[in-house]
């Protein structure tokens, strides 16, 4: 037996006896979930076994759950609770009585057409069913988003430059209304390709570029303070739910 | 080296090419440290929170709250401790709280929250007629769409699969219109801007929003004119409890969830911030030297 391997049954040893402990002092629930949390973290030092063990299972209770989720939260409720509500009496007993609506044998075929995906002689038909969802999600959101992302973010930015408030002229909404209202104005001006970035118009360009950098960087330090947020999380139910070290 | 010659690298040369492990210790030890002494950072509501929690305090008593749970265990360190202080907020005003998920995963977080927080702390709160949970409805955008026109053809049932028409909260509800308030928290899609985009905009509804920080700077647009307020992150969640400590006396003196995790954010990102600043002094240290080298040989 080489060394590595002898450490790694050492290594293998240990997690067994931590565990077995682990579970006699804190229970089993709290106990798993330290020990995933530590097997992912070990991916920190390198790709390993553990890592390996805690992701796969993390990906087979994710599916499991979706699945689950959707049979008895999408199709039981929504699909056969509608469309023949004795069918689903056992389960959900409030919709018994509801009428029957045939019209959700549409969705129905819809749904039949989307699994044909799985048949390699009729897997073209699945394709009516995915133009369907494709052409509803497309029109319901390009009207939203036209009235709200597009006309109504204009209206937001067309406000006063000078700012007056009960007790006279309010200095710091004036300037930070101007430095919206600039660096909207900028940002667009680096996005006008029609026109040469020279003089002028060259100067708002670059004033929009560092207008975008400052914007990607406040989005990069948000995004520091996400993931730390999720490692504080992890390390509270470590050394708080799980060693007690936290009060 | 594999030639066998011994290559000599200069201090500043290691130092740029420092193990990733080492850093991952700092940041590390940066987060369980200030965990471990039980810091906690002072923190001042900014007007962006302050608002939303205005519009929340100014809520006439009875007044219909609809909350969606539109995130994930992934994010809940950060969502979570917003969801609480809102829903204590809530319970303190006497508001009547629907609460449901346009995630499948913010299912389970609202039993969480109703047994962790609505239960033990406001026991006189009843289920049917302060709060309900209509749990998961599948449909995203398209779910919010047919609320906005009918409610219950959507939630004709609440999450234990109770019929919504024998809810004594439930009587008077035929669409979103019905709400005074509807608050979203999550980062991801459907989300905020679902809800500001589907609801707030086209039925005149007020919306708030508690979001990830990754979220945060994309849904700041949306205030003041079509969010009413808005919780980035652990700040914002931070801020919130703050804003609820200063309203509410008997929540002070308590390390509220938000708040705890705002003194590790802060020394975790002064470590970061170090280790730009050195890297970069490295990086110019070196190409000076490496210039002055190349001016040496083409003498």
């Amino acid at each position: 037996m080489n060394a590595g391997k002898l450490l790694s049954y050492i290594i293998l040893a240990i997690v067994v006896i931590a565990f077995v402990v682990s579970i006699a002092l804190k229970g089993f629930l709290v106990t798993v979930g330290a020990f995933l949390t530590l097997f992912i973290f070990s991916f920190l030092y390198k790709d390993n076994p553990y890592y390996k063990f805690a992701e796969h299972l993390f990906v087979g209770a994710s599916a499991a759950y979706w699945m689950s989720m959707g049979f008895w939260k999408t199709m039981v409720p929504n699909l056969f609770g509608k469309l023949y509500p004795p069918m689903v009496a056992w389960a959900v007993p409030a919709l018994k009585n509801n009428p029957a609506q045939p019209l959700m044998l549409i969705p129905l075929v819809l749904g039949i057409l989307l699994l044909m995906r799985l048949s390699s002689k009729a897997g073209w038909i699945s394709r009516w069913a995915l133009a369907f969802i494709v052409g509803t999600t497309a029109g319901l959101n390009l009207v939203r988003y036209l009235r709200s992302d597009f006309i109504q973010q204009i209206n937001n930015t067309v406000f006063s430059l000078y700012v007056t408030n009960a007790s006279g002229f309010d200095l710091g909404a004036t300037i930070s209304n101007v430095i919206i209202f600039g660096g909207v104005i900028c940002g667009l001006i680096y996005f006008f390709f029609s026109k040469e970035h020279k003089g002028a118009f060259g100067a708002g360009a670059r004033t929009g570029i560092i207008v975008l950098m400052i914007t990607f960087g406040a989005s990069f330090g948000y995004t520091v303070m996400a993931r730390i947020s999720l490692l504080v999380g992890r390390m509270q139910f470590l050394f708080g739910d799980w060693l007690g070290m936290i009060r | 080296m594999g030639n066998g010659h011994t290559e000599h690298k200069t201090l500043v040369e290691r130092l740029q090419f420092i193990d990733r492990r080492i850093i991952f210790v700092f940041i590390g030890l940066a987060v369980v440290i200030p965990l471990l002494f039980g810091a906690v950072l002072k923190e001042e509501t900014t007007p962006i929170v302050q608002t939303f929690f205005d519009t929340i305090e100014g809520l006439p008593e009875g007044s219909r709250v609809l909350l969606s749970f539109d995130y994930g265990p992934t994010t809940a360190p950060e969502i979570q401790p917003m969801v609480d202080a809102i829903v204590r907020q809530c319970a303190h005003r006497k508001s009547k709280m629907y609460m449901m998920a346009l995630w499948a995963t913010g299912d389970n977080l609202t039993g969480e929250t109703i047994e962790k927080v609505l239960k033990p702390e406001f026991p006189d709160y009843k289920y049917g007629t302060d709060y309900i949970n209509l749990g998961y409805q599948t449909g995203n955008q398209g779910l919010i769409r047919v609320l906005l026109v009918d409610f219950k053809m959507m939630y004709a049932v609440d999450a234990s699969g109770t019929d919504v028409d024998s809810i004594p909260m439930m009587k008077n509800i035929r669409n979103l219109k019905n709400f005074d308030l509807i608050v979203s928290f999550g980062g991801g899609s459907p989300g905020i801007k679902e809800w500001v985009l589907y609801a707030g905009d086209p039925g005149k509804i007020p919306v708030g929003g508690g979001c990830t920080a990754v979220s945060a700077p994309l849904l700041y647009p949306y205030y003041p004119n079509q969010l009413i307020g808005l919780l980035g992150g652990a700040k914002g969640a931070a801020e919130y409890e703050n804003a609820l400590i200063n309203a509410y006396p008997e929540y002070k003196g308590r390390k509220m969830a938000g708040m705890k995790l705002m003194m590790s954010q802060a020394v975790s990102h002064v470590v970061i911030m170090f280790f730009i600043l050195f890297g970069n002094i490295l990086y110019f240290i070196q190409r000076s030297r490496d210039k002055s080298r190349s001016m040496e040989a083409g003498r």
